[in-house]
């Protein structure tokens, strides 16, 4: 990219932090007129609270935001990020499902109104899907909440190209094509070359890095809340930009497991489970002391499968079998996991109160002991485990919730993709006490959107649309494989 | 800084303390105008009254911890149902108490056990379903108690209206009552899981509490307590009356949020419940001996419940 | 999506409509003589507050509220309409203006610290009940002769109640459904982050839907007394849960921001009819709150009946 061009986005030194969580520290970003930016990194990395920083939704601590040349901290707001051209697709679907396609296209469009908006709105929301997406087959007058997954997503795109009285410099998109089939997804990143050769820029979002390396002028990798890597897309390739996303090299472990998962059939079967309404697809078979990985793109059926497996446990269910207790880790740990109100000792105790019984009443001293036991074990950093859960960073109280299932009487522990937004150091750390705990005879259903996790497992499923689509033990499990079972119809 | 000055500081970081600084002020507010005289009477009468407050507040409170959206709205009904129900068994015979207050516990806890039908089965609101519910019952309240004027047994009202130094024998009972109620609250596998229920029932769920026991039982609960009130209350006004359990609607809430327990769920709070019945029994006998009329009252208790949970309010976990 | 007559989306569209015509059949099989433009006033002519009152339910229900309120505040206008609008009308104006103002600060206060609306309404039904004593302490007071005048018009062939009410649902309905800050109201109900990211402000959405709400309320009250040209503080007071269940019945959900304003009114005309069959039916008085509660139950276990085949 030439020098020359006209600056759209100049971020300075931008900082954010969410209690005890620094998500931004300090970050630097430039993105030029007519320029696809690639931004990578793992989840956690910072990537969407920085677009959320430039769409204008969270107001940073600290730094300069410069939008075409003038800088506008102070008085940066969604409205004023709109009037100066900027839009955001964000990850989570920002439409309303009472509404038309129409009327949520209004809704992005203060100039959309008086007589005969209603048309309007929606010939200028169906001529962009015509544009975008030839074939769409999506109505204006569509209630959203009738829309399947890949539909919303395509009406939500398409809204944020949509001009009228505001210009249009630059698009964010945050995993846009997370719930985009092949098609579609090739439909839209076609159209983003085509508008960035029209001037307007991009911002792409993307764990799949075969799109960011072939559809993006520049590509930005981020870790940690800060920028690590920005060149030229063409200075990139796989190898090194995974590299430059932090993933630390193979280590020592596999040897020991490729022992274990060739005398399979010897443990006995703890969990055999078959997605509910999917006889089409295969079977998950998990075996005692057994690490299972489900693998495959997010959202397609490995969450709903392992509460499917946590609620069969102690009842009969005609599709799964559950022997043990069973124990679940969760993911989006504020909506899954942590009770706000409770300490980091509470948090922990929860799930094995009887065990704190005497004569019908917990026991503050069995709490404090298997409080004071699980901090050192899950080398929780806290100076005391009284003081409230939401004092802990991210990390941290992934391990608090880690301690809590490990802490249980659970034989079979379900782990929702657990280290969202958890640091490398602590991953490892937990890595290695999910090994052990399996050496003693737990068994563990890890779901990970993690390429590298998988490599603790013993064995992984691959999920396509619901269904089990591949079963891949140890020894045969690449990177390869997963990703060609993930996106079986296009190969 | 002294050692009185923290001490003071800690006891002011407790939700439960204002509403006892409330009920004080107010106190003294009305022996200002009296000019002490009467002052013990006004606090026999007050530890009476605030007995009833104290007993469904209390029902109430485990209800309303259990998260945004859950609160009884049956508890007027119930109490008049229930008061009938005790007096139709006693039937005035001294020997008919027990049954007769087993009677009364047992109507109300089916009142809760339907209210959690509708909720669970119908996915019915809960303030919808025990509106509806309080409707309802209501209606049976009237057609089975229709033309009933039955006293209570003598030992019964005199149980109720008996007093040891001053102090109501009722009010020591229910002080009692409460310490244990606080005890099954803060210390019981049961308190602990209403807490966790209404902090995140989802999280409740994924972490292995019983949420459809919990949440039945408290919603039984909750009733129940109407149950024990409606009967007491009988006892202690000379008879039951369809209109006995109106005042509660309001009250059972109002000494729940005063009280300090939160209304976001997740967090409640016994001696509180204690100090805001005080609170606003005083009130109104400080309004009436300032000669304000009902239509002030009503307007004051309604504005100091918005007050109250617009201080208190704001703690919900912004995500 | 459409399946024919099995389809939910259909079903619960027509749900209120088919109720109003099984409860008016049953009336007019039980007293023929109901089945005139004199009977069916009678029949109706209190449907017109409460379908006023209903839609200012919806209205809350629109931004996932719900108000415990509504009844104590309509008994609060009528007293000031039976008192204030009549001897002094510019005072009264100015206070029915001060009500559907402290409807928009509740909304406000709402919003600004996060608060349960039950809470808060449930408050305010006390402070409106409270007022409305001070106003008109004993029943009594006079409606203007205005209102009597506006509720005792007799159109001819069609009776009064039927016009105003499709008069009310097609004002509102092109208010909130076609209109294009209707669109944004409603969004707020569907999904509040999404309108609050598109640079609307979800502060003045609140504001709006509750000065709706009191405006209606005002409304509500009015239409009453001018019906029972005298007004008492507790006229009202069954209002609360008619609004919620006639709001209901026609289609609107307690979150989501689908409402209904069209079926909001049939909702509200099908529980008026009902509450007045009860009385055809010989149901004994002291049935007669529980039966309210009753319908209400059961038309939520409809909706819960029909929401299971949608999401099987």
């Amino acid at each position: 990219m030439s020098g020359s061009k006209r600056q759209i986005v100049r971020l300075q030194g931008v900082a954010k932090r969410f209690g005890a969580v620094h998500a931004l520290a300090g970050v630097d970003l430039d993105v030029e007129a007519g320029q696809c930016l690639g931004l990578v990194g793992h989840n956690g990395a910072g990537k969407s609270t920085l677009m959320h920083v430039l769409a204008g939704t969270l107001a940073p601590d600290r730094g300069a935001i410069v939008i075409d040349g003038a800088p506008r901290e102070g008085q940066y707001s969604v409205a004023a990020a709109h009037r100066l051209g900027i839009r955001c697709v964000f990850q989570e679907l920002s439409l309303c499902p009472n509404l038309t396609v129409a009327e949520n296209a209004r809704i992005l469009h203060p100039a959309v109104k008086g007589w005969g908006w209603r048309g309007r709105a929606g010939r200028m929301i169906a001529d962009k899907l015509d544009e975008i997406f030839p074939g769409h087959g999506v109505s204006a007058d569509d209630v959203v909440g009738d829309l399947a997954l890949g539909k919303r997503q395509m009406v939500e795109i398409a809204r944020a190209f949509t001009v009228t009285d505001e210009p249009l410099h630059l698009v964010i998109l945050d995993e846009p094509t997370s719930s985009l089939d092949s098609v579609t997804a090739e439909q839209l990143l076609v159209f983003v070359r085509k508008i960035v050769d029209e001037g307007v820029s991009c911002i792409l979002i993307s764990h799949l890095l075969g799109e960011v390396l072939g559809y993006c002028d520049r590509i930005v990798v981020m870790r940690d809340g800060q920028v690590v890597a920005a060149r030229a897309a063409g200075e990139f390739d796989r190898h090194s930009l995974v590299s430059a996303m932090g993933d630390v090299a193979e280590d020592k472990k596999t040897a020991a497991h490729e022992a274990r998962s060739a005398n399979r059939d010897a443990a006995p079967v703890c969990v055999r489970a078959r997605p509910r309404g999917k006889a089409a697809g295969g079977e998950l078979v998990a075996h005692r002391g057994e690490i299972i990985g489900l693998s495959g793109l997010a959202g397609h059926g490995q969450t709903e499968l392992l509460l499917q497996i946590y609620q069969a446990a102690g009842r009969r269910d005609r599709d799964t079998e559950v022997t043990g207790p069973v124990a679940l880790v969760a993911g989006d740990r504020q909506a899954d996991g942590v009770f706000h109100l409770w300490s980091i000792a509470q948090n922990v105790t929860v799930r094995s109160m009887r065990r704190m019984l005497w004569h019908g009443l917990i026991q503050p001293a069995r709490e404090a002991a298997m409080a004071a036991d699980w901090r050192q074990r899950m080398r929780i950093r806290t100076p005391d485990m009284n003081n409230p859960i939401l004092s802990l960073s991210g990390g941290n109280q992934q391990k608090a919730l880690f301690a809590r299932a490990l802490g249980s009487d659970a034989e079979i522990v379900l782990m929702d993709d657990p280290m969202r937004g958890v640091d490398i150091g602590t991953k490892l750390e937990v890595y290695d006490i999910i090994r052990a705990e399996a050496e003693r005879g737990r068994t563990f259903l890890w779901y990970t959107t993690e390429m590298d996790e998988l490599d603790n497992c013993d064995h992984v499923y691959v999920f396509r649309n619901g269904q089990v689509v591949a079963d891949l033990p140890r020894g045969e499990m690449t990177e390869q494989k997963v990703l060609q079972s993930s996106f079986e119809q296009v190969a | 800084m002294s050692t009185a000055m923290v001490r003071i500081r800690v006891l002011l970081a407790r939700p439960w303390i204002w509403s006892f600084l409330g009920a004080l002020a107010v106190w003294l507010a009305a022996e200002l105008f009296t000019g002490g005289q009467g002052a013990g009477e006004l606090l026999t009468a007050t530890l009476s009254f605030a007995v009833f407050m104290v007993i469904v507040g209390i029902g109430q409170m485990f209800v309303i911890s259990t998260g945004p959206g859950n609160v009884d709205l049956s508890i007027p009904a119930t109490i008049a149902l229930t008061g009938a129900v005790a007096m139709k068994t006693m039937g005035g015979a001294d020997a008919m108490i027990l049954p007769g207050m087993l009677a009364a516990l047992a109507a109300g806890a089916f009142v809760g056990a339907c209210n959690y039908g509708l909720i669970r089965l119908l996915r019915i609101p809960p303030i919808i379903a025990t509106m509806s519910a309080n409707f309802l019952v209501m209606s049976t309240a009237i057609a089975y108690g229709r033309g009933l004027k039955v006293k209570p047994p003598p030992l019964f009202a005199d149980f109720t209206t008996a007093q040891v130094a001053g102090i109501p024998v009722l009010a020591i009972c229910t002080a009692i009552f409460a310490a244990v109620m606080g005890v099954v609250l803060h210390r019981t596998v049961y308190g602990r899981s209403v807490h966790a229920i209404g902090q995140n029932r989802r999280a409740a769920r994924l972490a292995g509490v019983a949420v459809d026991r919990t949440r039945f039982l408290v919603y039984v609960l909750s009733a129940t307590f109407a149950g024990l009130c409606g009967a007491l209350l009988a006892g202690f006004s000379g008879g039951s009356s369809l209109s006995a359990g109106e005042t509660y609607l309001l009250a059972s809430i109002a000494v729940v949020v005063i009280g300090g327990t939160s209304v976001a769920g997740g967090r409640g709070n016994v001696p509180g419940i204690w100090g805001a019945a005080l609170f606003m029994y005083l009130l109104e006998a400080m309004l009436n001996t300032y000669g304000a009329g009902a239509g002030l009252r009503l307007i004051l208790t309604g504005l100091i419940i918005i007050l109250v949970i617009t201080i208190a309010g704001g703690d919900r976990p912004q995500r | 999506m459409l399946r024919g007559l099995g389809n939910p989306r259909f079903l619960r569209a027509v749900l209120p409509a088919i109720s109003l015509a099984v409860i008016l059949g049953a009336i007019f099989a039980v007293n023929p003589r109901t089945m005139s433009p004199i009977g069916l006033n009678l029949l109706l002519q209190l449907a017109v507050p409460v379908a006023l009152a209903t839609i200012a339910q919806m209205f809350i229900l629109a931004v996932n509220d719900l108000d415990l309120s509504i009844g104590g505040y309509v008994g609060l206008v009528a007293c000031i309409g039976a008192t204030f609008l009549n001897t002094d009308p510019l005072l009264g104006v100015v206070l029915l203006g001060a009500c559907i103002a402290a409807y928009a600060v509740m909304g406000a206060l709402i919003h600004w610290r996060n608060l349960p609306s039950i809470v808060v309404t449930l408050g305010m039904l006390f402070v409106w009940q409270g007022i409305a004593i001070l106003v008109l302490p004993t029943p009594g007071g006079a409606a203007p002769g205005w209102i009597t005048a506006i509720m005792g018009f007799k159109p001819p062939l069609v009776p009064f109640p039927i016009v105003a009410a499709v008069v009310i649902a097609v004002v509102v309905h092109f208010a909130l459904m076609r209109s294009s800050y209707g669109v944004i109201l409603r969004g707020a109900g569907g999904n509040p982050r999404a309108v609050a990211r598109a640079g609307w402000s979800l502060l003045k959405t609140k504001l709006a839907m509750y000065a709706l709400a009191g405006l209606f309320g005002v409304l509500s009250g009015l239409s009453l007394i001018g019906l029972t040209t005298s007004a008492q503080a507790n006229i009202a007071m069954p209002y609360t849960l008619l609004s919620i269940a006639g709001a209901i019945l026609g289609g609107s959900e307690f979150v989501g921001g689908r409402v209904s304003p069209v079926g909001a009114v049939i909702g509200a005309l099908t529980l008026t009819l009902a509450t007045r069959a009860l009385t055809f039916f010989h149901v004994p008085p002291d049935w007669q709150i529980g039966a309210q509660g009753g319908i209400l139950i059961v038309v939520l276990a409809l909706r819960a009946l029909i929401n299971r085949r949608e999401v099987a």
